[in-house]
């Protein structure tokens, strides 16, 4: 909590109270977030293996000081535009539970924002959007005026490792 | 001097479940009537060093029942009791009574004392049951004195000549405790010899040097007084005569030392481990393995020399200036040894790892054993190739499909000895277990002579499941692929031992996961063969870099039969599909990979192109790639861990880059090849994601 509390300084919420930080990152201008503690690794986007056969969101896999890490593109994930990587394009590592263990994936994306303490009760539960299942998103956190979706890495990560319903929709 | 004699528990139990096996696998091979004495010997000791062991530890259930059956297999080898079934399967019984125990202490759960107090009693009423009539023919035999017998009439006591070997006091025997539990017998009277004694300053204090000459002067048993250095038999040159009897009369062979009492002690240690079997614990996943001294005296020499190239290529550093030819070549010389003193040191390492098969067949002649009672069948069971070594990981992971196979083997396959003689076949049926290696691989086959498969059966059953239309027309592969699916199961009646159809597709599971494959073979009447083909080790792979387009794959070496360039010629087209060339006599289909992988190659006429032949599941196919690149040996990393399998690939590796290659799957491109993904395979997922 101390660490919490020293980089938390534009919030006014109580930090003892139920918060958790997110890592937050920009797809197509919007600010989506993570939780932090999931978080293994941030790093420059460097080219990828493609695995055959496999739906187009997988870039391919990586060598993570010898593990191998599948690379998933959450632009391509969310049906948007994909746009040509850059210098702020990052694969942000993270560790993803599912009921048969941990594994670590990458996701792909515009680049990193931030960290943030966001309160429990600051968390608002997603409406019904009808674009990407609400399954994926944990909540949405006002951040000084900014909506941030948080996500829910185990799922969005899960569906289609998984099971095979690759189908990002409702 | 408190020891915590805890940290020594895990290698009790481990080496007295070790000693069980031993135990279990001798009494199976004994001969009813005629029992082979060092079989006997073999079991005795075991269940001696479980005794032993036990009572140190404070297992003190574990060694008074041990007591019992060490008494019975003591006089057992003594030669003053024939060997009964009835006593075999009592020991046998008592061997797994005696698993239990050890099991529930080590698990501190509470031992069934019950259960051990009924076999003590049965142990026992065989003991005290037809001791007698034993004993007269014994009494003819010339070696009076091992009869257990009390005759001690005109016995004035026992001279005994103790001399332990050097490193006695080092197993925590102490001479003096035996001494005074002797003079408990009678009136003792000790006579010590120091002209072994050094002088002081070469004297290890750990080390015994002495050997003394004890005099009992008591009307006892010589069991009793053996039984006093019964924990050190093996540690010293004892002697005992009787008193009154003529002083060369020879005494029970067995303790009369077969090593030369000059013999250092140093030597019969290491003689005693390297001989020893070595086994790991099979059943329980223990984290730890044992490893034959030779194989660690490999990995220590490797070691050794790649210190050497070591500072060999170390010299050459010392001032980089002057880099002259002369130094280029020793340099590459000293890559060169590097590189073998590398894959040597990898081939040790991995050979840590590897067992031979017979940890997992070792508990097939008991399972035999005893279903064979149960179901009152006669089989005999044949295993080959029990030195075939294999990953300790694999080892593990295919026992239990083993054993249900077996077991299937024994039920369903083998008929009963009466339908096998109406069948004119042997009352006894045999179910053969044989490993080999074969290629990169190891194939464990297991065969019976029993009924078979009937097919129709079968199908009938799947039919039945819904698994199959009834007018299906099936292939006998696609046939015998039923048995594995969830929940199959043609037995018509439900045993405790199998058919409640869970079992065969979770076999199939657990192999796949291995990275293994099985099939099955059988006829009606005559048969049924499970052949279990599995990778050698998980671990490493010699490897042929191939490129397509941009990517490269590598092909496990074991699979490619040939490489050639593709000439015209030989390419002939079958319904304008599929594309055959003709290799010598033979037609094999090309595969092209950058299709199957939806990849831009450049090579996309087969003119010039080059064909890998590989070979899987005994069906051949060429892959069209771009180019050959080397061949290398590749540590195999799963791309399960944190992604999925995928067809066509069986895992990945990092080339010497840092970049991820994939590892092709041979059986699996040629089923992809002929089951092409649902076309286009990336584009039909987007459709369905956008859909």
């Amino acid at each position: 909590m101390s660490a919490a509390q020293q980089i938390d300084s534009n919030t006014s919420v109580d930090v003892m109270t139920d918060t958790d930080q997110y890592l937050t990152f920009i797809l197509a201008g919007e600010e989506y977030g993570v939780d932090i503690l999931r978080v293994q690794e941030i790093k420059g986007w460097d080219n990828v293996t493609p695995i055959p056969n496999t739906p187009d969101y997988i870039k391919g896999v990586i060598n993570l000081r010898g593990t191998i890490v599948p690379i998933v593109d959450l632009r391509h994930k969310f049906s948007l535009d994909a746009i040509p990587y850059g210098a702020t394009t990052v694969v942000i590592v993270l560790k993803v539970s599912s009921e048969d263990g941990n594994r670590t994936m990458g996701i792909v994306v515009d680049a990193v924002s931030d960290v943030y303490n966001v309160a429990a009760e600051e968390m608002k539960p997603p409406p019904d959007f009808g674009t990407i299942s609400i399954d994926y998103v944990k909540g949405l956190a006002t951040v000084e005026d900014k909506m941030v979706i948080v996500l829910e890495i185990d799922k969005l990560l899960n569906s289609g490792v998984l099971d095979n319903s690759d189908s990002l929709l409702q | 001097m408190a020891i915590d004699i805890t940290q020594f528990h895990e290698t009790f139990f481990e080496e007295s479940f070790e000693g069980l096996d031993i135990m279990e696998s001798g009494l199976l091979n004994l001969d009813i009537g005629a029992a082979d004495n060092d079989t006997v010997n073999a079991i005795f000791r075991a269940a001696h060093s479980i005794k032993g062991g036990s009572a140190t530890f404070g297992f003190s259930e574990v060694a008074e029942f041990t007591h019992g059956m060490e008494t019975l297999l003591d006089e057992m080898r003594d030669g003053s009791r024939d060997v009964t079934q009835e006593s075999v399967d009592t020991l046998l019984q008592s061997v797994d009574c005696l698993r239990e125990m050890l099991g529930a202490s080590r698990d501190k759960t509470p031992i069934d004392l019950e259960r051990a107090e009924a076999l003590k009693k049965e142990l026992e009423k065989i003991l005290s049951s037809d001791n007698n009539s034993i004993k007269s023919p014994s009494e003819n035999d010339e070696s009076k004195n091992t009869a257990p017998a009390s005759e001690s009439s005109g016995r004035d006591g026992w001279e005994i000549k103790f001399k332990p070997y050097h490193d006695m006091l080092r197993t925590g025997n102490d001479p003096v405790r035996m001494f005074r539990e002797l003079a408990e017998l009678g009136d003792l009277s000790v006579e010590i010899d120091i002209s072994q004694l050094p002088a002081l300053e070469d004297l290890d204090p750990e080390e015994s040097y002495l050997s003394w000459k004890l005099t009992l002067k008591a009307d006892v048993e010589k069991e009793k007084v053996k039984e006093i250095f019964e924990w050190v038999e093996d540690e010293c040159d004892i002697e005992f005569n009787e008193l009154s009897a003529a002083t060369d009369k020879a005494d029970n062979p067995a303790n009369v030392m077969a090593t030369a009492t000059t013999a250092p002690p140093q030597t019969t240690d290491n003689s005693k481990k390297t001989a020893a079997p070595k086994k790991a614990a099979t059943s329980t996943d223990s984290a730890s393995i044992r490893v034959s001294i030779d194989k660690v005296d490999a990995l220590i020499n490797m070691v050794g020399e790649l210190v050497i190239t070591q500072s060999m290529i170390g010299q050459l550093d010392c001032d980089l200036d002057e880099f002259d030819n002369n130094r280029m070549e020793k340099l590459r010389d000293g890559l060169t040894l590097l590189e073998r003193n590398t894959r040597e040191l990898q081939e040790s390492v991995m050979r840590i790892r590897m067992l031979p098969i017979s940890f997992a067949f070792n508990r097939f002649p008991r399972m035999v054993h005893d279903l064979c009672q149960k179901l009152n069948k006669k089989i005999e069971l044949k295993t080959t190739g029990e030195q075939t070594e294999l990953d300790k990981t694999v080892m593990e992971k295919i026992g239990d499909p083993l054993v249900h196979l077996v077991r299937n083997s024994i039920d369903h396959g083998i008929e009963m000895p009466e339908e096998r003689v109406a069948a004119d076949k042997p009352e006894t049926g045999i179910i053969e277990l044989n490993a080999f290696h074969k290629g990169g691989n190891i194939i464990i086959e297991i065969k019976d002579d029993g009924a078979g498969f009937n097919k129709e059966r079968i199908k009938a059953k799947a039919v039945e499941r819904g698994l199959i239309s009834s007018d299906e027309q099936l292939s006998d592969e696609k046939i015998y692929d039923l048995l594995f699916q969830p929940g199959f199961s043609t037995a018509e009646q439900l045993s405790d031992i199998s058919g409640r159809g869970v079992g065969m597709d979770v076999v199939r599971r657990n192999i796949r996961e291995l990275g293994g494959n099985i099939d099955v073979s059988s006829e009606m009447g005559k048969g049924t063969t499970f052949t279990i083909r599995l990778p050698l080790t998980l671990a490493i792979l010699d490897g042929q870099l191939v490129c397509v387009g941009s990517e490269i794959y590598i092909t496990p070496l074991v699979s490619i039969v040939e490489s050639l360039q593709i000439k015209k010629e030989f390419v002939n087209n079958i319904a304008g599909q599929t594309e055959l060339y003709k290799v010598r006599d033979d037609y094999i289909p090309i595969v092209r990979m950058h299709n199957i992988f939806g990849i831009d190659a450049e090579q996309k006429n087969l003119e010039g192109g080059l064909l890998v032949i590989v070979e899987g599941d005994g069906k051949k196919a060429g892959l069209l790639v771009d180019d050959l690149l080397g061949q290398q040996q590749v540590v195999i990393k799963s791309l399960e861990t944190n992604y999925k399998r995928v067809d066509g690939v069986s895992g990945a590796t990092i080339l010497g880059d840092g970049t991820v290659a994939l590892i092709l799957d041979v059986d699996g491109l040629i089923e992809l090849s002929r089951n092409p993904p649902t076309s286009g395979n990336t584009s039909t997922n987007q459709v369905r994601e956008v859909a």
